[in-house]
C-alpha cells in the first residue's frame, strides 16, 4: 500500500512518491529535488531536506551524514521582490522609475538563457 | 562501466541526452553516455526553459518549429510518465525603438515565408494591453508575439531522453568526467574518464560551456566562452503572466511557471564574469528587481525563494556547432548554443544522430559548421535571442 504521509508540505509531496523516484536510480538530494520539486517550496528543504537524506541513506545503504546536502541558495527566507528596490547605496538609487524605456545596453544576445534559459 | 561503445556522448544535459537517444533509436546498439554531475546539472537545468518559433535565421526557424513539434508529443513519443509541464502561452517580444519593429517584421514574414501555418503576429500597443493588463507599456511601440511559444520542465525532458535512451540501450554513467580522448592520427578511438577507459570511433562533444575544454582533448579549437547569467524564481503567485515577456532594450525576460511561480532575469554580458563561476550575486537581485519591476510592476508583491546562476556557451555569432569536425575523424560536436539550447535539444540531438549515421538530415545545418569560423562566414541570430 502506497504511504501517502506527506513529506514536502510546499509542493504536497508523498513519501511514496519520494520512494518511487529513489528507486528509479535518482539517489542524490540534488536529483530528487529536480525531479520532485521536494526543497524547492518557500521551506526551501528545511521540512523535508532531513527525511529525503534518510530515504536516500535507507535505499542506498551510506550514512545519512554521507549523504550530500543540494545546494541551498539565497535568500534564506521568502521575501518580496519589493523589498530590493529599496535597498542599496543612499543617493546611488535609481528606484523603478528611474529606468528608462530606452535604456541604453540592449544586450548583444537572448538574455533568456533557456530560452535555453529561454 | 562499460569498456567499448559504437559512440560515446560526452555531456548529460538536453543535448547529450537527445543525441544519445536518437543514436540508439537508429539502431546504434552501444552508445554510453557520460555525465560528470548529474543529468541536467550544468546549462540546462539552469535555463529559464522557455520555447519558441520566433527566430530570424532560416536555419533556426526551421529548427524551432521541428522542436517546438517534437516537444508538444514527446511524453507520448518517449512514453513518458511524469509529463513535462509544457505550457504554451506564447512569447511577447516588446519593441520599443522602430529598428527593433523594422526587424520583427522582418522575422515574422520569414516564420511565414518558411512555415504557412505560422502563428507569429505583430501587435500594437492596445493588443499587448489585452493580452496582458498587468504590463506597463510605457515606451514600448509594439511587440511579437507566438501563442504556441512557451515552457518546459528541463530536468523532465532530460530525464524523457535519458530513460528512453536506457529502455533502448544506451548506458548512462553519472558523476562518471571525461578526462581525455584517445586519437590514432587524426582518427578518434575512445574516451579516457574518471572511472576508466572506453574504446569507441565515435565520440559526440555536448559538453555545453565545457565544449572547448572537451575539444581540446581531440586537439580541436573551437571559440566557446562560458558566461555567466543569472536568474530567480518566487514563490506561487496568481496568474498574472503566464507567457514570456522579452525586451531586448532592456534585457530583460521573465514569465510565470505553469507552477505558479515567477522566473526573472536579465542578459548583462558586459558585467557578467566570463569563466565556469556559476555564484549569484546580490547585484543581480537588486537590479532585476529594478527592471522587472519596471514592466511587471505587481511583481514586486511576489516573494523570491531562490537565485542561481547557469552559464551560456557562447560562440562569436551567437549560433551552435552542429555536426562533424572537418579535421578528426569520428569527432563530432554539438554545443555553443550560446543561451538558446533547450528549446532546440530534441531537434538538434536528431540531426546530429542522422549526420553520425550518415543520412542527410532534413534541415540544413551546414550554417553550424564548426568550420564557418576559420572561412569567415559567421551566420548571426538577428532576433538575437
Amino acid at each position: 500500500m502506497p504511504d501517502r504521509t506527506i513529506v514536502c508540505r510546499c509542493e504536497d509531496l508523498t513519501l511514496q512518491g519520494i520512494r518511487d523516484i529513489i528507486s528509479s536510480g535518482l539517489t542524490t538530494m540534488e536529483e530528487v529535488k529536480r525531479l520532485t520539486r521536494c526543497g524547492m517550496g518557500p521551506c526551501q528543504g528545511r521540512t523535508c531536506g532531513g527525511i529525503v537524506a534518510n530515504e536516500i541513506a535507507r535505499a542506498t545503504g551510506v550514512a545519512i551524514e554521507d549523504v550530500a546536502p543540494p545546494t541551498y541558495r539565497p535568500p534564506i527566507k521568502p521575501v518580496k521582490l519589493g523589498l530590493f528596490l529599496r535597498t542599496g547605496t543612499p543617493g546611488d538609487r535609481t528606484g523603478a522609475s528611474g529606468l528608462s524605456a530606452t535604456a541604453a545596453g540592449a544586450p548583444a544576445c537572448d538574455p533568456t538563457g533557456g530560452d535555453h534559459h529561454a | 562501466m562499460r569498456s567499448t561503445a559504437d559512440a560515446v556522448v560526452i555531456g548529460g544535459g538536453i543535448h547529450g541526452c537527445s543525441v544519445a537517444y536518437h543514436l540508439a533509436a537508429r539502431g546504434m546498439r552501444n552508445v554510453v553516455l557520460l555525465e560528470k554531475d548529474y543529468l541536467a546539472a550544468g546549462g540546462t537545468g539552469r535555463s529559464a526553459a522557455g520555447i519558441r518559433h520566433q527566430f530570424g535565421t532560416e536555419v533556426n526557424v526551421r529548427l524551432a518549429r521541428a522542436s517546438l513539434r517534437m516537444m508538444e508529443s514527446l511524453t507520448e513519443e518517449l512514453e513518458y510518465g511524469r509529463g513535462i509541464d509544457l505550457l504554451q502561452k506564447g512569447y511577447l517580444i516588446l519593441a520599443y525603438t522602430e529598428t527593433q519593429l523594422k526587424q520583427f517584421r522582418h522575422n515574422t514574414d520569414l516564420q511565414r515565408s518558411l512555415d504557412p501555418e505560422s502563428l507569429t503576429v505583430i501587435l500594437s500597443s492596445d493588443e499587448i494591453r489585452e493580452l496582458n493588463p498587468y504590463l506597463d507599456l510605457e515606451g514600448v511601440l509594439g511587440a511579437s508575439f507566438n501563442p504556441r511559444d512557451g515552457h518546459v520542465n528541463p530536468w523532465h525532458v532530460t530525464q524523457a531522453y535519458a530513460e528512453a535512451g536506457m529502455r533502448a540501450g544506451v548506458e548512462i554513467n553519472r558523476f562518471t568526467e571525461a578526462v581525455g580522448i584517445t586519437l590514432d592520427g587524426d582518427r578518434v578511438t575512445g574516451v579516457r574518464t574518471t572511472r576508466g577507459d572506453i574504446a569507441a570511433p565515435v565520440v559526440v562533444n555536448c559538453a555545453g560551456p565545457h565544449g572547448h575544454l572537451v575539444a581540446a582533448m581531440a586537439g580541436v579549437e573551437v571559440p566557446i566562452v562560458p558566461q555567466r547569467h543569472q536568474i530567480l524564481v518566487t514563490e506561487p503567485f496568481e496568474e498574472i503572466c503566464p507567457l514570456m515577456v522579452l525586451s531586448f532594450t532592456h534585457g530583460t525576460y521573465f514569465k510565470q511557471t505553469p507552477h505558479g511561480s515567477l522566473l526573472m532575469g536579465y542578459g548583462d554580458p558586459e558585467h557578467e564574469v566570463i569563466g565556469l563561476n556559476q555564484d549569484g550575486t546580490w547585484d543581480f537581485v537588486e537590479e532585476v528587481a529594478r527592471r522587472v519591476t519596471f514592466h511587471l510592476p505587481i511583481a514586486a508583491e511576489a516573494r523570491v525563494v531562490r537565485q542561481w546562476a547557469g552559464l551560456y556557451d557562447m560562440t562569436p555569432d551567437s549560433q551552435p556547432i552542429l555536426g562533424g569536425a572537418a579535421c578528426v575523424e569520428g569527432f563530432y560536436l554539438d554545443i555553443g548554443w550560446s543561451g538558446h539550447g533547450l528549446m532546440l535539444g530534441p531537434i538538434a540531438g536528431k540531426v546530429l544522430a542522422e549526420i553520425v549515421v550518415g543520412e542527410s538530415p532534413p534541415i540544413d545545418v551546414s550554417a553550424m559548421r564548426l568550420e564557418r569560423f576559420a572561412e569567415g562566414d559567421l551566420c548571426p541570430e538577428p532576433a538575437c535571442v
